[in-house]
């Protein structure tokens, strides 16, 4: 073999193999994208039932309704808008009512979002940026945390 | 007191930092030794003033100084004394003083070590260390400085985050870091090369055992990492394609690739500019992982305090070293002349092979990190990606590379041969197609694909130690020679079978556990049983008790197998005082085909509660499989030929590399 024709050995399987990853990184891509939406985002852009999406906002005040075995009902707000959830599952340590919550999964028929994950956050003064983002749009946000900052 | 001496100690080093950056490399182009030396003491005094000062905060993080900001923010005194250590480095301006730290260790080794090493190159190696030092040490005194004063004191601090309490917890940032700083020893030598414009089979066997040595720090911390996330999260699972997974996990494979590169370099002075750019490349994404841990752009645990000032520090850092070696590289790289030709198929296309894949494989993580980055920023969508994108773009990628794995060793440098290495890896293709058939037989359910997956395990691992025996010519040779060659095998070859068997072996737990995983969800009352995996359990209720700096729920499930009982598990929730959060501790029992995992959850109607039960399958194989990796990296920086450290670049150049 010539040098020539070792080295197009060389880059043609690098091609190769970076055509493969191309080819993979966009199939995924086009896959497994799952979109962020606050509840006024639902209703107003006209989400298609059955698409997989992330929902976020707050667990609304007196919303949380224990059904038979683990299946939980709550609404998700963010003040303008809310919307009513199912969730069959164990819910993370830090779901709490008036707290913020992210959830995935797909939109019912019925307008009911059906979640088979539910994300709260980690500690106290940590709100998911997207849910801080879509209260900040709602003029609703508060700031970070409740206690106060010394100086 | 005693945090204004460690303060005082930090702004020195910031000095003392400085004269390294400029000294000994100003030293090296005016070729003026009184100079370059300075590099060596000045490394040794920047690491002890960052120690004294990495002790004064631990001082006061000990005796609950609250008049300390940082120690008020993420110390309380009721705090057991692991944590209030561990607390130094769980906070953002602790773990940067820290980094520094290794940092100026690493320099420090370099100078104290490095003794025969050309003086221009360490000149350089050290004042390039000395740079990165400085730019995180402005980083540190301007932004995220940990000896800021509270005026008054508070009598009480706000406390570490809880699920940060943990015994794994407490390690999983030092070797982390252990692991993101030692690459930039390989980054320093990479400049330094391209500053002196000589680059040699030398210079690969200094960078090699410093890669290695960060490359098995930073196996170590991800696993301690992953292994935390498993029991502590109660999630189940034992890796989630975090952004912040993924920020240590990209760096391992470019440190990975380039330990692969630098064998090249070391034995057959080929692949030179490629071997400088992965190590430029390696850094830059350690560089890149803390910016996007510490910046807070991702949201995830690790995202402590969200200040947009530190952000664009780092930001500017980051493109400063990156961008600053980049073009160093593009301008100098063709300076460096390409040694040894080869064959596609030999030893050095195998190795080039591995990097294709790996640096491919990285790549693709890093598009499904940063994508969603990118999309928010240019459009405002904001989107998640998940599991199911690195599922699909780094597992095919990895195929391939293990079933080439163990090829590789089999080939001759320059010219190997296909067929001889598939004929000596005939053993281990046949216990590989055994395997595969067993497994078909004996689990007929569960995904297709699963026992092709384990067979690549076994694959891996037969194929490592058909290479020992080969070399040690075993069933081929009387058995006193397989001995004597088996002794005689340097520990680096072990090393890296060691290390590839390893691989192997966490190969098979991931498929296993993927493959096989049961999950169930239930609400049980006490006195219910259940039964998962073969195993009936029976929950007996709830008892409330009494921690350090908690209250917590237990929850009692009995563990039977065929009517005799097995074990007993204690998942719980708990409420810690400071901050005020609860936490989910998992009750898991483990044996050898794979943990039974519980989770306690809410409260449900009627007294009964949400119970949450894994079965997984061979789950802890992954974490010995990386313990194996790292023992392996052990084996080979023990090698003599390392340890007595590199040859004088004159005999370098007449080759003792050829010789093997």
């Amino acid at each position: 073999m010539t040098r020539k024709q070792r080295r197009s050995v060389l880059i043609g399987v690098c091609l190769a193999v970076l055509g493969l990853a191309v080819g993979l990184v966009l199939f995924a891509l086009e896959d497994s994208i799952v979109f962020f939406y606050s509840p006024s985002d639902v209703s107003q852009k006209n989400i298609k039932p059955g698409q997989r999406i992330r929902l976020g906002g707050l667990v609304k005040e007196g919303s949380v309704k224990r059904g038979e075995n683990t299946t939980v009902q709550f609404s998700v707000t963010d003040t303008a808008k809310t919307v009513s959830v199912v969730y069959t599952g164990v819910l993370p340590d830090l779901f709490r009512e008036g707290q913020g919550v992210v959830t995935e999964g797909k939109l019912g028929s019925d307008g009911v979002f059906v979640a088979d994950n539910v994300l709260a956050k980690h500690d106290e003064n940590y709100m998911p940026p997207e849910v801080a983002e879509a209260l900040k749009k709602q003029g609703v946000w508060q700031g970070e945390g409740s206690k106060p900052k010394p100086n | 007191m005693i945090a204004e001496i460690g303060h005082f100690a930090l702004i020195l080093a910031l000095g003392v930092a400085l004269a390294q950056t400029i000294l000994p490399i100003w030293g090296a182009q005016q070729r003026d030794y009184t100079l370059m030396r300075i590099g060596v003491p000045a490394a040794q005094a920047q690491f002890c003033l960052l120690l004294l000062a990495f002790f004064s905060l631990m001082a006061a993080y000990v005796t609950s100084d609250f008049s300390l900001l940082n120690v008020f923010e993420n110390s309380h005194s009721a705090k057991p004394l692991l944590y209030k250590i561990s607390g130094v480095w769980g906070n953002h301006e602790g773990s940067m003083l820290l980094w520094v730290l290794i940092l100026a260790l690493f320099g420090c080794a370099v100078a104290v070590f490095g003794r025969n090493l050309p003086p221009d190159l360490k000149a350089n190696v050290l004042g390039v260390q000395g740079s990165i030092s400085v730019a995180f040490l402005i980083f540190i005194v301007t932004t995220s400085n940990p000896f800021t004063r509270i005026d008054p004191a508070p009598f009480e601090g706000r406390g570490l985050n809880p699920i940060l309490q943990d015994p794994a917890l407490s390690f999983h940032p030092p070797f982390l870091y252990a692991g993101y700083v030692g690459f930039s020893m390989a980054f320093s030598f990479a400049i330094a090369a391209l500053l002196t414009g000589r680059v040699d089979p030398a210079w690969a066997r200094w960078v090699r055992p410093w890669t290695l040595a960060a490359w098995m720090c930073l196996t170590l911390g991800i696993a301690m990492g992953s292994w935390w996330a498993y029991y502590e999260l109660g999630w189940g699972g034992w890796w989630f394609w975090d952004p912040v997974e993924n920020a240590s996990f990209m760096p391992w494979l470019a440190g990975t690739a380039l330990l692969h590169t630098a064998l090249v370099m070391e034995k057959r002075d080929s692949l030179k500019v490629w071997t400088i750019l992965l190590a430029i490349l390696t850094f830059s994404l350690s560089l890149m992982g803390t910016f996007l841990v510490r910046s807070g752009v991702l949201t995830s645990v690790h995202a402590f305090a969200v200040d947009p000032a530190r952000g664009v520090f780092i930001l500017g850092i980051m493109v400063l070293f990156i961008g600053g070696a980049l073009a160093l590289f593009a301008g100098r790289a063709q300076m460096l002349r390409q040694g040894g030709i080869f064959a596609p198929v030999s030893r050095e296309g195998a190795l080039v092979l591995n990097n294709l894949l790996i640096s491919t494989a990285c790549a693709a993580v890093f598009i499904g990190t940063l994508y969603p980055m990118a999309l928010e920023a240019v459009t405002g969508a904001k989107i998640s990606v998940g599991p199911p994108f690195f599922n699909a773009t780094f597992g095919p990628l990895m195929v391939p590379l293990l079933i080439a794995m163990p090829f590789g060793p089999f080939l001759a440098w320059k010219r190997g041969d296909i067929l001889g290495a598939s004929q000596r890896l005939s053993v281990a293709a046949i216990v590989t197609m055994l395997v595969i058939i067993a497994a078909y037989a004996l689990t007929g359910s569960g995904p297709w694909l699963a026992p092709l997956g384990l067979g690549l395990g076994i694959w891996v691992i037969a194929g490592a130690l058909s290479e020992v025996a080969f070399r040690a010519k075993m069933f081929r040779a009387p058995w006193d020679e397989v001995f004597r060659r088996l002794r005689n095998l340097p520990r680096a070859a072990y090393g890296s079978t060691v290390a590839h068997i390893g691989i192997g072996v966490m190969v098979l737990g991931i498929v296993a556990t993927t493959a096989w995983q049961s999950e169930k969800i239930i609400s049980m009352k006490p006195g219910q049983s259940t039964s998962i995996a073969g195993y009936d359990l029976k929950f007996m209720g709830v008892s409330p008790n009494k921690g350090a700096n908690y209250s917590e729920q237990i929850g009692l499930l009995i563990v039977s197998r065929g009517g005799e009982e097995v074990t007993r598990l204690f998942p719980s929730k708990r409420l810690y005082v400071a901050p005020k959060t609860a936490t989910t501790e998992a009750g898991i029992h483990a044996a050898w085909t794979g943990d039974l995992y519980s989770v306690l959850g809410d409260e449900l109607k009627d007294g009964a509660f949400a119970v949450r039960l894994y079965f997984n399958p061979l789950v802890r194989l992954i974490w010995i499989g990386t313990l194996i990796m790292f023992f392996g990296g052990l084996l080979s920086l023990t090698d003599r030929r390392l340890r007595v450290g590199a040859p004088k670049p004159a005999r370098a150049g007449t080759s003792p590399a050829a010789a093997e």
